[in-house]
């Protein structure tokens, strides 16, 4: 692990702007709403990993296209884990799945999917319950580098071990492994298990409604966005939800704004599970 | 040992108080919650390092015995006064500006998350010179270079005696930065924070 100096003085809030302000006009990302101390962040991060200064990161956000593609992937935060936050899965077992199994098909919107552990997570979940063959799960990023790795579905043994024990706490039956085919320092997820899925680039700020789902989950993405952009993807999931979808926040992300408290019932507070309820 | 006056008036103007600490602070953290009075019109920023899948047991713990209103960090929560927060296990803990918290899941840094490194850093943005940071014993080097960033900034910065810390390794890594303003065994830290 590479240690992170976080030492960013020099950095100030007006460079910030200068730099979101490029990036809109010349790749047509925006990323005004993004929570200004991670941003920041991840700018230092990127300026420390490639030694440099600020005029240099300017001159190649403008001149070279495939440093943008590094920028984008480095400035998005794609630290995922199987069965990350394993109470949040027991919640959607025992609350969730029971009214979803009611539906003739289910559609899941995993939203900001990165490398697609949550994706088979909940696939391995609709399994063990017996719904996966009338589910359809669709995985979405705003990064085409981290979709491919998804659509692979091949984990190193490094990273499975560390997934073993999210799968423990979460409380199905084996054990994480029977879901993976292990061959030398690689895991691959079982082919039937990536059936139903699909993964597809969408972008949650620029981007509109495409499809009608019965479950939305966002976990750890709405963190990366200040409240106000908050709203406006909470809207966008709103009107991707069927009558009495499931919109899953997980533990520490939570429906803040009163208009949409009142749009929601909330299943599981802990959890942040909320159900789509009114016009 | 006596407590200077300048320690004591600097503790006394900080709006916030940062706590970072890792293996072996787990006792003088847990005295200190549940001591802090109801109104001590300061905010409290609790980070502790901990396993992942440990859940909220810190947090029943704590709550349970403190007399400040206790809670482990939501995205986006606003920071108030007489409230003691604890960084959740597996996130780090940003401070957003002066009034919120954002949470990140990106890379750990010196192998933890929460790391000290990371709230101390956004806290010195956010809040300047009005904190008081402690940094506590612990087994590697987070919370160091905060701690000196807020040193910067005039907020007051102490650290754990390392001939007293059950680990000495993260107050030695401050104190090497320079970054302590004052150096106090656990039980100066308690007394300091009593008055």
């Amino acid at each position: 692990m590479m240690k992170q100096s976080i030492e960013a003085d020099g950095l100030t809030s007006i460079h910030l702007s200068e730099l979101i302000n490029l990036v809109k006009k010349i790749h047509g990302f925006d990323f005004s709403g993004y929570s200004k101390a991670s941003f920041k962040r991840r700018l230092v991060r990127i300026m420390q990993l490639k030694k440099l200064e600020f005029y240099d990161l300017k001159h190649l956000l403008i001149n070279d296209h495939d440093f943008f593609q590094y920028f984008l992937e480095e400035v998005t935060v794609n630290v995922t884990e199987m069965f990350r936050d394993p109470l949040y899965y027991k919640a959607l077992n025992a609350q969730v799945l029971p009214y979803l199994s009611t539906f003739q098909h289910i559609k899941i919107w995993s939203a900001g999917c990165s490398t697609g552990e949550e994706v088979y997570s909940l696939a391995i979940l609709l399994q063990e319950a017996g719904l996966r063959k009338k589910s359809f799960i669709y995985g979405t990023d705003v990064n085409t580098q981290v979709l491919k790795e998804a659509k692979k579905g091949i984990y190193s043994l490094r990273k499975i071990k560390s997934y073993i024990e999210n799968y423990q706490y979460s409380g199905l039956p084996g054990t994480l492994t029977d879901h993976f085919t292990i061959l030398y320092d690689a895991a691959t997820i079982h082919a039937e298990l990536k059936q139903n899925t699909l993964f597809s680039v969408h972008n949650l700020i620029s981007d509109q409604v495409f499809n009608e789902f019965q479950l939305i989950t966002c976990r750890n993405v709405f963190i990366y966005f200040d409240s106000e952009l908050q709203e406006k993807i909470l809207d966008l999931f709103y009107r991707s939800l069927c009558p009495l979808g499931f919109l899953c926040l997980g533990s520490k992300e939570a429906i803040r704004s009163d208009s949409f408290r009142k749009r929601f019932k909330t299943v599981n507070s802990k959890e942040n599970i909320y159900q789509k309820i009114g016009a | 040992m006596e407590l200077s006056t300048d320690i004591v008036e600097r503790w006394h103007q900080s709006d916030v108080l940062l706590l970072g600490g890792s293996a072996g602070s787990f006792k003088l953290l847990f005295r200190t919650v549940k001591s802090l009075a109801a109104n001590l019109g300061k905010t409290v920023i609790i980070i502790i390092h901990r396993k992942k899948n440990y859940f909220s047991e810190i947090e029943k713990l704590f709550g349970q015995h403190s007399r400040m209103y206790l809670r482990e960090i939501c995205d986006k929560d606003v920071i108030k006064k007489n409230t003691i927060y604890i960084a959740p296990a597996n996130y780090h803990t940003l401070i957003e500006n002066e009034k919120q918290f954002s949470l990140d899941v990106s890379e750990s840094v010196w192998y933890s998350k929460p790391s000290i490194d990371v709230t101390f850093d956004t806290a010195a943005e956010a809040f300047g010179n009005r904190c008081t940071a402690i940094l506590l014993s612990g087994a590697n080097q987070d919370g160091a270079e905060g701690l000196l960033k807020l040193r910067k900034k005039g907020s007051l910065t102490i650290v754990q005696d390392p001939s007293d810390a059950e680990m000495a390794d993260m107050p030695n890594a401050a104190i090497h930065l320079k970054a302590a303003d004052y150096i106090l065994t656990a039980e100066d830290i308690f007394k300091l924070l009593q008055l």
